[in-house]
């Protein structure tokens, strides 16, 4: 049997970052809760929110850990697994990650061995600087690594060198500044707030409906909701900024998203649900809104949406430009003044990655006739139906999110968790839900951006290191097995802390038994 | 800014790598090092959390220098950071595995009674720190034979060799140079955290590991310089012309490396601090200085760093089967444009990470015991 390293390691790259993302919106907005909580201890001097600080800190330093062990394969995969891509855009690229090393992991890692240590050497108010230093710098690294992310959705601000052979920085503001990258921080730290106060408010319901810890439990209950409503509201007004930038920059996602094969005229309607079916090009039983996807994507009545269809007629014309460049960069290759080659160039430079998408179908680009245009133009298509269904589940998810949040911030309000119990138990259930939207979240955007991995500059399918497909197997079973036992360990130690409840786990009585 | 041109700037971050590696050799060595110790100078459960603890306020930040090293290289030489560990990849994993290890191993192995369970987590961390600095040893041990690797005309990376070529006498050799090394260390490190047994315990192995330390790089050393064949730019690598491994001629020398030495008179420095470094380390091991024995055994650790980055110059990665293809400081790195933001960014914040990180030192100076961590179990790992 052959072995494709190139799936295989999208298979590794895939698994262990949406692992790594089990972990990180946890810590994403736990942190930003513990700063919060210990803030009220330190105004207050009342020691339950400094037990409550400490009590949640345990669950987030568990979860932390896991959160760095998995960081750390994803930092060394761009090397170990995307080699030709670390050469091609690694002068751009590169850069916000060594900032985000620089600027945020040392701060939160430095200081987070002090939120867990510093209890006793450090004043009040020196604490409390530290748990805020542990928040702010995770937020930070979120920062960076999605201006990276966003620029591998909208490559600005760089250009192709013919010495190098690679992308290199033309304006590193514009990189920073991408729109793009921008608005995908706010969405995704915002939906790590919304799995940070999802997990307080339910494990909270869980005490709540046990009758244990109920002090603690009604107060944290009371913080999550407020900090999840406000949260959840913001996740989905961003989500839809994120749509309004993909649509700027990345059309066919949102076609594809959208399931919208024919190009409508604007306003385009958008379609509640349906069953999208790829090999004959169209969406059965759909059922639309007329208008919507247009006012939401384009904020306008008279901007037309390209559909699919449309785009990959555009996509074959791009391939044939592309051609042209590529050609060009074979001649300079040899002869570098070579003028007129350089002009060619230049005037096809920025369809140079399209010529390239006909490698992935193992086309010489010089070769390739109308038919392997085609081939290619349609392989720009990202799998329909999987966009169509996660976005929906993530913005169902969204919405659901807001209804919870307002439910429990009335509750909490009122204090009357006796009458209400079954919101309790609605609230115990939700504990995996911001999850699944944040997974489905990242698959949009990922899965979407296919079959680039540098949206219109380098496919995913070239992107690959040359390893032999044995070689991918073999680590890609180890992480397998190896994160599958890490999983169960972690979860059976955050059951088994939130079952013992903050008095066991922080040493307050019987001592003997677990120390 | 005229001076600050595009050679300058790459010599700036050959120099900035090696500071990087240096911090992550000194801060995160010796918590390898304490891991990998950890079931020889701690026999009782209650020693080994005092090991463990030890390193607990730190070790997580300490680790941040072996990331920073990866997104350094990344950045300021992007076709290094894909060759090397493309072409290492099976060693890589190995590597990879072990960092996981600890962080999960660090905050999970207190938090339940069992001693099955702790002790199965003290083997897997004493395995990963000794697995760790074995793999960085050997790969080092690799730069100096050279790897078998080539580009294909679009700048592709091929590595042409298999996992166990790796490991032959010298790199092997180099490996162990690295685990004493950071026994060492570690052991320096626990001199001054840790009293009684474990103290007792830790001064034997210093004293010992750093005697091997210098008797081993020396062999490494010599080995190297004369005893393998090195490799010598003949023509191109034009320091001021854009990154392309392709552009220059590089010949194999009889004693190449040992020509390496002439150049640079702080290579023999180098040896001097690891040699000079060892000593005094192995001589304080156990007496009060043990604050001086910890900087000296740190200085032992980068002299070894400094004299095998120097003496490779300027080459990071030779290639065995295309030695003109191998990459040097002049043709791996990122554009003139980069490598000035990068260093923009490293003078902005790396102070702030140094003085930062010494509060936290501060903060949690002074040693720890079995005692004070029986008085309050739950507030320690
Ligand atoms: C939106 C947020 C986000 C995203 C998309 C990613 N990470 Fe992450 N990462 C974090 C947010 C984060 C964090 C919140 O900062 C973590 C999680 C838990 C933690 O300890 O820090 C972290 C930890 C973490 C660490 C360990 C850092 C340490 O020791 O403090 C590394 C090396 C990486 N990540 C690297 C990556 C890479 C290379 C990614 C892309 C492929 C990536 N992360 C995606
Ligand atoms: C942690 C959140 C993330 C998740 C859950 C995630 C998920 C995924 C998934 C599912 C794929 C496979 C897509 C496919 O092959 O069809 C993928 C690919 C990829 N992603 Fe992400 N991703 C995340 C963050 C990032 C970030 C922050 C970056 C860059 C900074 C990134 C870069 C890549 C690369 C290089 C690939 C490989 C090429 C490919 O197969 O598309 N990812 N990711
Ligand atoms: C009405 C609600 C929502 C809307 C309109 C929305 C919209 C979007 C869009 C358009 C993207 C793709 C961006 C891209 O391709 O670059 C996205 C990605 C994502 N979503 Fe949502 N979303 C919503 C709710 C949620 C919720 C509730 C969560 C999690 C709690 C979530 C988590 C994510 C994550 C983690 C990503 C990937 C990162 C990114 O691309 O920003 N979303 N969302």
């Amino acid at each position: 049997m052959e072995l494709d390293p190139v799936l295989l390691s999208r298979i590794q790259f895939g698994m262990t970052a949406m692992y790594h993302f089990l972990f990180v919106p946890l810590t994403i907005g736990l942190a930003v809760l513990l700063a919060m909580m210990e803030s009220v201890y330190v105004m207050t001097g009342r020691t339950i929110w400094r037990d409550m600080t400490q009590f949640w800190g345990k669950l987030f330093g568990i979860n932390f850990a896991m959160g760095v062990a998995t960081g750390i394969t994803m930092e060394f995969q761009f090397g170990t697994n995307w080699a030709y891509y670390s050469h091609y855009v690694g002068d751009i690229f590169g850069v916000p990650l060594a900032i985000e090393g620089l600027m945020a992991f040392f701060l939160e890692s430095t200081f987070v061995g002090l939120f867990f240590f510093g209890w006793e050497r450090l004043s009040k108010l020196q604490h409390l600087l530290v748990t805020w230093l542990v928040a702010i710098g995770s937020n930070l690294s979120a920062l960076w690594i999605l201006i990276a992310n966003g620029w591998m959705q909208n490559p600005v601000g760089a250009a192709f060198n013919i010495d190098t052979m690679r992308m290199e920085v033309t304006d590193m503001g514009a990189v920073i500044m991408n729109p793009v990258a921008q608005a995908k921080f706010v969405h995704t730290v915002a939906a790590g707030y919304v799995v940070g106060a999802v997990f307080v408010l339910a494990i909270s319901s869980f005490y709540l409906l046990k009758n244990r810890h109920t002090d603690m439990a009604r107060r944290s209950f009371a913080i999550a909701s407020s900090f999840g409503l406000a949260s959840a509201l913001s996740v989905v007004v961003l989500g839809d900024e994120s749509g309004y930038v993909a649509t700027e920059h990345q059309k066919m996602k949102i076609a594809a998203i959208e399931a919208m094969w024919d190009t409508e005229p604007a306003p385009a309607s958008f379609t509640v649900i349906g069953i999208p079916d790829q090999a004959n090009q169209a969406t059965h039983y759909a059922v639309h809104v007329p208008w919507a996807l247009g006012l939401i994507t384009t904020r306008s009545f008279d901007q037309t949406l390209p559909g699919i269809k449309e785009l990959v007629n555009l996509a074959e014309l791009r391939i044939t430009n592309g051609i042209n460049a590529y050609r060009a960069l074979q001649v300079l290759r040899t002869n570098k003044s070579n003028a007129e080659a350089r002009a060619e160039f230049s005037r096809h430079e920025a369809d140079l990655g399209y010529a390239l998408l006909l490698k992935r179908h193992d086309v010489d680009p010089l070769k390739a006739t109308t038919r392997d245009i085609r081939m290619a133009a349609e392989g720009t298509v990202p799998p329909v139906a999987l966009l169509f269904w996660a976005f929906r589940i993530m913005v169902a998810l969204g919405f659901f999110f807001i209804l919870l949040f307002t439910a429990a911030f009335l509750l909490s309000a009122s204090q009357r968790f006796e009458q209400y119990r079954w919101f309790l138990y609605v609230a115990v259930a939700a504990l995996p839900l911001p999850w699944l939207a944040a997974e489905l979240g990242w698959v949009v955007a990922e899965v979407g951006r296919q079959p680039w991995v540098i949206e219109g500059v380098l496919p995913t399918q070239i992107a690959a290191s040359a390893l032999d497909g044995g070689t991918v197997l073999f680590s890609l079973l180890g992480f397998v097995i190896f994160y599958s036992v890490l999983a169960i360990v972690d979860v059976w130690l955050m059951t088994r802390y939130v079952r013992m409840g903050p008095d066991e786990a922080l040493g307050k009585s019987t001592p003997a038994k677990n120390a | 800014m005229e001076w600050l041109d595009y050679p300058t700037l790459r010599l700036i971050w050959w120099l900035l790598i090696g500071v990087l590696l240096i911090g992550f050799a000194v801060m995160d060595g010796f918590d390898l090092g304490v891991a990998g110790l950890l079931p020889f100078v701690a026999r009782t459960d209650a020693e080994r959390r005092v090991v463990i603890n030890s390193i607990g306020p730190t070790w997580d930040g300490n680790q941040v220098w072996f990331i920073l090293g990866g997104g350094a290289v990344f950045a300021a030489f992007p076709l290094l950071y894909a060759a090397a560990f493309s072409g290492f990849y099976l060693a890589m994993f190995l590597l990879l595995v072990t960092f996981i290890i600890r962080p999960v191993g660090f905050e999970f192995r207190s938090k339940i009674a069992n001693p099955r369970w702790r002790s199965t987590w003290d083997i897997l961390l004493c395995g990963g720190g000794l697995i760790a600095a074995l793999v960085f040893g050997v790969a080092v041990g690799n730069l100096f034979v050279g790897v078998p690797f080539y580009f294909d005309p679009d700048l592709r990376f091929f590595y042409t060799g298999h996992f166990w070529q790796l490991f032959t006498p010298f790199t092997l050799l180099c490996g162990l140079t690295s685990v004493a090394m950071l026994l060492m260390h570690g052991a320096s490190f626990l001199g001054l955290k840790t009293e009684g047994d474990i103290a007792r315990r830790a001064a034997t192995i210093q004293r010992s590991t750093a005697l091997i330390t210098a008797v081993l790089f020396l062999t490494c050393a010599m080995w190297a310089g004369y005893g393998m064949e090195g490799y010598h730019i003949t023509a191109g690598a034009d320091p001021a012309a854009g990154s392309n491994p392709l552009a220059k001629t590089v010949a194999m020398v009889p004693d190449g490396w040992a020509a390496a030495w002439g150049r640079f008179p702080f290579t023999w420095l180098a040896t001097a601090l690891v040699v000079g470094g060892a000593i005094t380390t192995a001589l304080l091991a156990g007496r009060r200085y043990t604050g001086t024995a910890f900087v000296s055994s740190g200085l032992t650790v980068a002299g070894i760093i400094i004299n095998a980055g120097s003496t490779l110059f300027p080459f990071f990665m030779p290639s065995s089967s295309h030695p003109s293809m191998s990459l040097t400081l002049w043709d791996a790195s990122s554009s003139a444009t980069t490598l000035l933001i990068m260093l923009g960014a490293v003078v902005v914040f790396m102070p702030l990470i140094v003085v930062y990180t010494a509060w936290v030192y501060r903060v949690m100076r002074g040693t720890l015991s079995t005692d004070t961590i029986a008085r309050k179990p739950k507030s320690f790992y």
